[in-house]
């Protein structure tokens, strides 16, 4: 780069250079079939995404929808031009070409749409249930809430299914939303989403994240901002069992003043081949003074054979930052916690029981959604079960 | 009755430079109601002593035998061992994110007796045991050792000797970083467990501080990992008095 562009890129407001996001464009011929080298793509088996990732078709209706009804709250399924009209409303072009096919051809789309001032009592709660997986689908949601309106959603997605799937998070001014996002797929699922996040001025949005199954689990979850004082706290809590690829991407784009981004992404690896890819990036643009930013990811390996990837990348414009921070961890058990532990009488295994719970316990108590809590928890203990507490697992002396 | 037996127990780590000798022969016999002070400067063992008995895996048994009221405390896990009856008040106690103190404490309790404490005497017990280490009521809900300021991690570990009830106490540098006020609130602690009854107690200390409120029967000064003097609380007297010099300075020759 020479003086003079360096120059240059440092007055643009706008644009920035960078490989971790790549300009996005709405049209398909946009964005060529990736081959895996590209920054975005280089941790992800491509092989494993029944094409996906490339020219499959997207119009299979492979996944069942159901979810509860809630006063005042419109949910429906809209197609044609209002399908059109509830798509890319989050001030975001696609940066990958699974996501610009999902908004250009995939022909319904699921809307969610929670008035302005509106407070839900309850969550609603979606299931996405996937019937077939040879039949490969794109699937479109937008979730719009009004100003000042307050609600939580949990989709919880189950069966078999290889789908690529976006979805729209519009939270208007001042409202207070929580998105949680629960990958329970069988083991053969293939899952490629996108999350993209538009949260206006002064606005709380939460966004969960957890993914215990599937064969390849990728999640996109991206957080921009309409106006000044908004923050978004990004949750996600991961276990890959042997064979499974999962992989969270983060990318909290500071487009306004006095941001706020908080991501914590807890995971857990057992078995041969278990792979985990956690992607944290953030970017701090020229206009988005006073802002504050932290992200962490920790990762505890139970048993051989696993690999986690765990990269964090903070990109700072501005030197007029409250704060930015960004922690990384991946280890095995602690030793000294498991003496101190059974120096107590505790035995090997309901040590390292507690030690695994302990970890995702500060987590899981971040959700807020006291019945998905609980059941988090339990399935916390049935994936320990496959591993940690099985009867003939090798215990040290 | 119990009895904790150390026989000319040898004890090394691993270093970079091969196994590293720090216990050479250790002797010693703790029987229930005795309180024994193991004294000495840094680096003499003393807290290797501690970690063997409890069974921490970076320490390796060359030779000599431990045991319980004559079990083989050697070949027991470190769980088993607590579950015989040993109990380690540890100078660091460690971290364990996420695991709240009443649980933790709810969790041993069970492991210890075989079966689950009954609810309602237990949540007493764990009370009364917490308000005599002046540890506030929602002390349990904190994790475990988690942001504990220094003394709150020593009276965290005596609530549990309160609480696990075992028979021998091994107390490694309990009244290190302690100011007097909590030093007397952790030692209370450690006499009521003793006023329970035939219970054995060795306490590791750099200082004689402690042994003011904690009343020794034996005091056994430690160097280079062996016993070098052994007497009754008067040998404490004279440590506080002579220091450790004349035990690690090299001896002169007479004349």
């Amino acid at each position: 780069m020479t003086v003079t562009e360096s120059v240059r890129s440092a007055l643009e407001v706008d644009k920035v250079e960078s490989h971790l996001h790549p300009q996005g464009s709405f049209d398909v011929a946009d964005h060529v079939v990736p081959t895996g080298r590209e920054e975005i793509w280089r941790f992800t088996p491509l092989k494993r995404l029944r094409g996906l990732h490339a020219d499959a078709p997207l119009t299979a209706r492979s996944c069942k929808a159901t979810w509860t009804e809630h006063e005042g709250v419109d949910i429906r399924v809209v197609t044609g031009d209002e399908a059109q009209s509830v798509r890319g409303v989050t001030a975001w072009a696609p940066n990958a070409r699974f996501a610009a096919r999902v908004l250009a051809e995939v022909p319904a789309s699921i809307l969610v749409d929670v008035p302005a001032e509106h407070e839900m009592a309850e969550p609603i709660f979606m299931e996405i249930e996937g019937v077939d997986l040879d039949a490969t689908m794109g699937a479109h949601m937008t979730l719009r809430f009004g100003a000042h309106s307050r609600g939580v959603i949990v989709v919880n997605h189950t069966g078999s299914a290889a789908v690529a799937a976006v979805v729209e998070v519009v939270v208007g001014d001042g409202a207070d939303v929580t998105v949680v996002s629960l990958q329970d797929w069988a083991g053969d699922a293939v899952h490629l989403s996108h999350h993209q996040a538009l949260v206006g001025r002064d606005a709380t949005y939460k966004h969960v994240a957890v993914t215990f199954g599937g064969d390849v689990v990728r999640m996109d979850c991206n957080v921009q901002y309409d106006g000044p004082g908004g923050s978004a706290e990004l949750l996600g809590l991961y276990f890959a069992d042997e064979g499974q690829h999962i992989e969270h991407r983060l990318f909290a784009d500071h487009t306004a003043p006095r941001t706020k981004s908080n991501v914590l992404y807890k995971g857990a690896l057992q078995g041969q081949g278990a792979h985990t890819v956690w992607v944290g990036n953030v970017l701090i643009r020229k206009v988005a003074e006073g802002i504050e930013t932290f992200e962490e990811n920790r990762n505890l390996v139970l048993s051989d054979g696993c690999h986690a990837d765990s990269v964090p990348n903070l990109e700072i414009e501005t030197g007029e930052i409250a704060g930015a921070g960004h922690a990384s961890a991946t280890a095995r058990f602690d030793d000294e916690q498991l003496f101190y532990l059974r120096s107590r009488g505790i035995d090997d295994k309901e040590a390292r029981r507690l030690v695994v719970h302990g970890f995702f316990n500060d987590l899981i108590r971040k959700i807020g959604v006291p019945s998905i809590e609980d059941k988090l928890m339990a399935t916390v203990e049935a994936e320990l079960a496959k591993n940690v507490l099985r009867e003939d697992a090798e215990v040290g002396a | 009755m119990s009895t904790l037996v150390i026989k000319d127990l040898k004890v090394s780590v691993d270093t970079e430079d091969g196994p590293k000798e720090i216990l050479k022969g250790v002797t010693l016999t703790i029987k229930d109601g005795e309180t024994h002070a193991i004294m000495g400067p840094n680096g003499s063992g003393k807290s290797t002593l501690a970690y063997s008995i409890a069974g921490h895996p970076k320490y390796t048994v060359t030779g000599g035998t431990v045991t319980l009221d004559g079990e083989d405390v050697l070949a027991m896990t470190v769980d088993e061992r607590a579950r015989a009856g040993l109990f380690l008040a540890m100078q660091y106690p460690v971290e364990v994110p996420g695991v709240s103190v009443s649980n933790f404490l709810r969790t041993a309790k069970t492991a210890i007796d075989g079966e689950a404490p009954k609810l309602r005497t237990w949540i007493k017990d764990v009370n009364a045991s917490l308000q005599a280490l002046d540890l506030d009521p929602t002390f349990s809900t904190r994790n475990v050792n988690e942001g504990f300021s220094g003394g709150e991690k020593k009276r965290h570990e005596i609530a549990q000797l309160e609480l696990l009830a075992p028979k021998v106490a091994v107390l490694d540098e309990t009244d290190s970083g302690l100011d007097i006020d909590a030093l007397k609130v952790v030692s209370d602690g450690v006499n009521r467990f003793k006023a329970a009854g035939d219970k054995g107690v060795l306490l590791i200390t750099h200082y004689t501080r402690i042994l003011r409120y904690i009343k020794p029967d034996f005091v056994h000064v430690f160097v280079d990992g062996r016993v070098a003097e052994q007497g009754g609380p008067e040998l404490a007297d004279q440590l506080e008095a002579e220091g450790y010099d004349k035990y690690t300075k090299p001896a002169t020759v007479a004349g």
